[in-house]
């Protein structure tokens, strides 16, 4: 083995990693899909345009300084390498150029981050209908805007600041649907103490709020029975809120409900995983330094448990001191002395996490959807079908899926995997830990029959050498 | 159904092939974004019900956005960038082993 380490993901959490595993002078070779470093939240942060990036702020411009002492690390970086298998020896497996290469190092942290919640509603899979990150994504690697009236449904920080970016941006907002209950505004109060330990944050949300306010933008609270109607697009939302029915035309609807961590990978290694009840994702078990059920694999950042961008860094910070502890280059006093910074940040980001969770829990009918709606958008099976099949006797996802094909499409159960795991949960009155989730299998993404045929391995031959 | 923003106008442009239509995009695009700004709706056609569809999360997730680009079936265009001269076309149904290039 040539790397001592090998990073997937280089967003916040997969960057700190590289940058300490880089000063410890461990061997390390960072993967990412996408052509350049930042992830989601940092995504093109290189080479966005100054106005652009003006736009987005300085919690995205923040981003620029992590990944330039990245590009100056001296760490072994491989852009627009999809991986698409990691062996439970932490053999992983890429794709790029059309071509497979392996390689593998005794520690692997996997920072892949987070996904939005789907969002299933009726009339979800209309073109037109996106998630609320799709358009903040646009903006940041194109500085491109909805072109006609745009509304945002759901809830949760990012559905207010996308909501507040598209403004300023010069986009129509039509108007903000919030989807969260009333009761969660009770059930938040109880975290307020603790959120008020990190102002900067609170204090950005009002901002938001204010400056939507100001600009006059139709907002509605409480919103249930959304519906986005149209026949080869979106034409408009259809909701309730105080009591009335609305109908607001739109050319496109954002939908938001919170992250999740992405599991994908960490299902595939069949690791232990826990079911959050406050957050409602599943999440891998892993110690103060990332360490999975699996030795050897790690993860950093919201890939773990949504924390935001701040945390994850301070998390991919931690993960790579537990590698290198792991392959002896530092004593666990060395360890604990370089995570104190680290430590420190991750307790002040977390602070604020049960106030938002609780503020921003997503209603009920979002969790288990109205038997009409579609949950696999791949399969196009409807929460009905789901229904039917725990009546027929299946008593997880798996067997849903073998009988009804749900989670069987391309996607691979990513976007339907919660939903079918919570409607299976609550029709045959289990706790979700007992009914499980979906078992991913290699590849983690459709991949050429050509670039199996051709596959490299760093032990015979390596072409980037 | 998208729109670039004056800021970012100036970039360097590309023109790639649409269904044979030729459509001008920015240089560093996604192809999924490049589509969207061009007006391109649906992206694609579902093999379960021939429902229409386009893009939901850009970022590589729902596989919304599959098109064929230069004779490669099923591409999430939300992961390439555009290059001059990309044949892109667009997908009806379900793909059959002798429509591959």
């Amino acid at each position: 083995m040539r790397h001592d380490l090998v990073i997937i993901g280089a967003g916040p959490a997969g960057m700190s990693a590289a940058l300490t595993a880089g000063s410890l002078g461990l061997k390390t070779v960072l993967l990412d899909e996408q052509p350049r470093a930042g992830g989601q939240i940092y995504r093109n942060v290189t080479t966005a345009d100054p106005k652009l990036a003006a736009l987005l702020g300085p919690d995205y411009t923040y981003g620029r300084a992590l990944a330039g002492r990245l590009a100056a690390s001296g760490v072994e970086l491989r852009y627009g390498a999809l991986v698409w298998d990691v062996a439970r020896d932490l053999t992983v497996t890429t794709l790029q150029q059309g071509q497979s290469l392996q390689v593998r190092a005794p520690q692997l942290i996997a920072a892949t981050g987070a996904m939005e919640r789907p969002s299933p509603i009726p009339g979800w899979t209309l073109p037109g209908v996106m998630n609320a990150g799709a358009a903040q994504i646009a903006l940041k690697s194109s500085g491109s805007v909805p072109a006609g009236p745009v509304l945002l449904a759901g809830g949760g920080p990012l559905l207010l600041l996308v909501a507040c970016q598209l403004l300023d941006a010069g986009a129509t907002v039509a108007a903000v649907v919030e989807t969260s209950p009333g009761a969660n505004r009770w059930a938040a109060l109880g975290h307020l103490p603790a959120a008020l330990g990190t102002p900067a944050t609170l204090i950005k949300g009002l901002r938001l709020m204010r400056r939507l306010r100001a600009a006059g933008i139709p907002w509605f609270s409480g919103a249930t029975q959304l519906a986005v109607e149209g026949q080869q697009r979106a034409e408009a939302l259809r909701f309730t809120a105080g009591g009335r029915e609305h109908r607001l035309d739109a050319s496109v609807v954002l939908l938001h409900h919170g992250v999740v961590p992405n599991t994908q990978l960490t299902r595939l290694l069949r690791v232990e995983h826990d079911w959050d009840a406050a957050q409602l994702t599943w999440q891998p078990r892993v110690d103060d330094w990332g360490q999975t059920s699996l030795a050897g694999l790690r993860i950093a950042g919201d890939g773990a448990s949504i924390g935001g961008a701040l945390a994850a860094e301070a998390s991919g910070t931690l993960a790579a001191l537990g590698a290198a502890h792991a392959l002896q280059r530092l004593s666990a006093t060395e360890c604990d002395e370089r995570a104190g910074a680290a430590r420190k940040a991750l307790r002040q980001q977390l602070r604020i996490r049960p106030f938002l969770d609780a503020l921003y829990r997503p209603p009920e009918w979002i969790n288990t959807p109205a038997d009409d709606t579609v949950v696999c958008r791949c399969e196009e099976v409807t929460a009905g079908r789901i229904r039917e099949m725990a009546r027929l006797g299946c008593q997880g996802p798996n067997q849903t899926k073998f009988f009804s094909r749900c989670g069987m499409g391309p996607c691979q159960g990513r976007l339907c995997g919660l939903t079918v795991t919570q409607i299976l949960a609550s029709e045959l009155g289990k706790p979700v830990a007992e009914v499980g989730a979906y078992h991913i299998r290699s590849p983690l993404k459709p991949v050429p029959l050509a670039s199996l045929a051709s596959l490299f391995t760093e032990e015979n031959k390596d072409p980037t050498t | 159904m998208f729109r670039p923003i004056e800021p970012t106008l100036a970039r360097q442009t590309v023109l790639l092939q649409v269904q044979g239509r030729p459509i001008t995009a920015r240089e560093g695009d996604t192809l999924a974004i490049a589509l969207l700004n061009a007006g391109v709706v649906p992206f694609r056609q579902t093999p379960v019900s021939g429902q229409p569809r386009a893009p939901l999360c850009l970022m590589g997730v729902c596989f919304d956005c599959l098109v064929e680009v230069d004779g490669r079936q099923n591409v999430q265009s939300c992961m390439v960038e555009v290059s001059e001269g990309m044949q892109v076309r667009l997908q009806s149904g379900a793909r059959r082993a002798e429509d591959a290039a």
